[in-house]
């Protein structure tokens, strides 16, 4: 069939052999992550969910994890493209070590790197398909900052991927001030994960948090949120609905 | 100087265990004019001596900004300083871009070094002929670093390189310790002084001579010819007034100073340098 010789470099956009070359839609996803800037550092959480398609297949996925010594990096999106991303940093981090030179990268050079990494992945139509949280604590310096899978880059006090844009930063720009204590932005941090949890459908009651601060990183054991399902408005949700549309 | 069989290309050992290239490519810096570099905790500073062709012409350019963090002063193979400069400024540029962090100076040093270590290690290659003193800050505080064309690197307190170097080194030498608590102001100073050593005898004049400055919170620059020549004054005076109490060097200097009719002895520079 195909006796003329492929011309095609190896990542044309044209043809359907280019197209198995990039990405297209992802398979396993992980849902939002939520952060925000506190007192001694940074508090991340994500819960532990890897969904195929709208099965919640996956149950035990840790979505955030450090980065050398002062970075911890949360991702929602496509879990392999995250794996792959751990790959390339650590790399980063191996040669960054290598010098044995008292300089270390810290979470905004990490941030940088991994902002030209998915910008330049974009520009090839192939994108690493994930939204990156990048926290961590350098010299007394508290750092938060996220990454789209086009290459958007910015920082703030509080960020989130994905659904928790919509659902978690309007509740953190309410009740986010600076210095929080920890006990207290673990409980904001929950405030928005249980609303995570009622609304969005790819959320499962399993999640971690973790703590990156100037002398290092902890990550929760796995645990569930309290919820209430008896509020009296959805005892009988379809009562005064008036027949189907 | 010496002539022998084992000197003909770099990739040659001689018995001794010597590559007389990589030598006679540190001859070429000992031939520059000089260059001087000192640094406290917070601040270095640059200092070299230019010397124009002839009245006619201006004088050569030798130190060089890399970043707002690093600079650098060559004695040597001006062209190759050049050069190598341009190297440093573009990997500056792409450090900065991919990490939005200014390159540690201890890693463009060895970066540098490396660089050179290359040019002794290839037969269709020669090694770099010039010295390069390289100032910069990094998250460790300030660095003052020599790189050799042996590809070799040293970090110093203070250190000269070029013609008639060891007069500023002695000077050094006998005030570094007190370099480290320093204040900027002085710092400039201590460094016209040593650059007047090698001058031995010329008047210092800012016309001769470039200082350039980098430190916490001040990114690297040259200071223009009046603001040296503001300074060299203001110690000139004080100079005069200590004139029978100073230590010999320094007298001496002070004396040819007074003289003003200093000729500069030149020693057969290589014409591709002043």
């Amino acid at each position: 069939m195909n006796f003329m010789a492929s011309k095609q470099p190896e990542n044309s956009l044209l043809g359907p052999e280019a197209d198995s070359q990039r990405t297209l839609y992802p398979y396993v996803t992980g849902t939002s992550v939520v952060a925000l800037k506190y007192k001694d550092g940074i508090l991340m959480a994500a819960d532990m969910g890897g969904s195929y398609g709208s099965t919640l297949r996956y149950k035990s996925v840790e979505r955030m994890k450090p980065i050398g010594k002062h970075s911890l990096l949360g991702a929602s999106g496509e879990i392999s493209d995250f794996q792959e991303i751990l790959h390339y940093l650590d790399e980063l981090i191996l040669y960054d070590n290598m010098w044995d030179d008292g300089n270390s990268l810290g979470p905004k050079e990490v941030h940088n790197y991994l902002t030209r990494v998915m910008y330049n992945r974009r520009n090839k139509f192939n994108p690493l398909w994930n939204s990156l949280v990048l926290g961590g604590v350098k010299n007394g310096q508290k750092y938060l900052g996220t990454v789209s899978m086009i290459g958007v880059n910015f920082e703030d006090n509080h960020v989130a991927t994905g659904f928790g844009n919509h659902l978690a930063r309007p509740i953190l720009r309410q009740e986010w001030h600076e210095n929080l204590s920890f006990e207290d932005g673990v409980r904001l941090l929950e405030k928005c994960m249980r609303v995570l949890l009622y609304r969005d459908r790819s959320a499962i009651n399993k999640l971690q948090i973790a703590k990156i601060t100037e002398e290092g990183m902890t990550i929760s054991q796995p645990y569930s949120l309290k919820t209430y399902w008896e509020f009296s408005a959805f005892a009988n949700p379809a009562q005064g609905a008036v027949g189907s549309w | 100087m010496f002539r022998n069989q084992y000197d003909t290309d770099v990739t040659t050992w001689s018995p001794a265990g010597r590559l007389f290239q990589v030598e006679y490519a540190m001859e070429a810096v000992k031939q520059g004019s000089a260059a001087i570099g000192l640094r406290s905790k917070t601040h270095i500073v640059l200092g070299c001596v230019n010397k124009a062709n002839s009245e006619l012409s201006s004088h050569q350019k030798k130190i060089f900004k890399v970043d707002d963090h690093i600079g650098v002063a060559i004695a040597g193979l001006t062209a190759d300083g050049r050069v190598l400069s341009r190297y440093m400024r573009n990997e500056c540029i792409n450090y900065g871009f991919t990490y939005e962090s200014p390159l540690p100076v201890g890693r463009l040093v060895v970066q540098l070094a490396d660089k050179a270590q290359v040019c002794t290690q290839r037969s269709w290659k020669r090694p770099y002929g010039v010295g390069l003193l390289v100032a910069g800050l990094d998250e460790s505080g300030a660095h003052l670093y020599y790189n050799c064309p042996s590809g070799n690197y040293f970090e110093y307190q203070a250190f000269a390189i070029g013609s008639r170097s060891q007069a500023a080194k002695t000077y050094l030498e006998r005030r570094f310790e007190n370099f480290a608590d320093s204040s900027r102001d002085d710092l400039v100073k201590d460094a016209l002084m040593a650059i007047r050593e090698t001058l031995q005898g010329e008047t210092l004049k800012s016309s001769i001579c470039t200082v350039a400055v980098v430190g916490v919170g001040e990114p690297f620059h040259i200071l223009d010819q009046e603001t040296v020549q503001q300074i060299i004054d203001a110690f000139e005076i004080v100079g005069e007034q200590e004139g029978p109490a100073a230590e010999p060097d320094a007298a001496a200097g002070q004396g040819a100073a007074a003289a003003d009719q200093g000729g500069s002895t030149d020693e057969g520079v290589a014409p591709m340098d002043i």
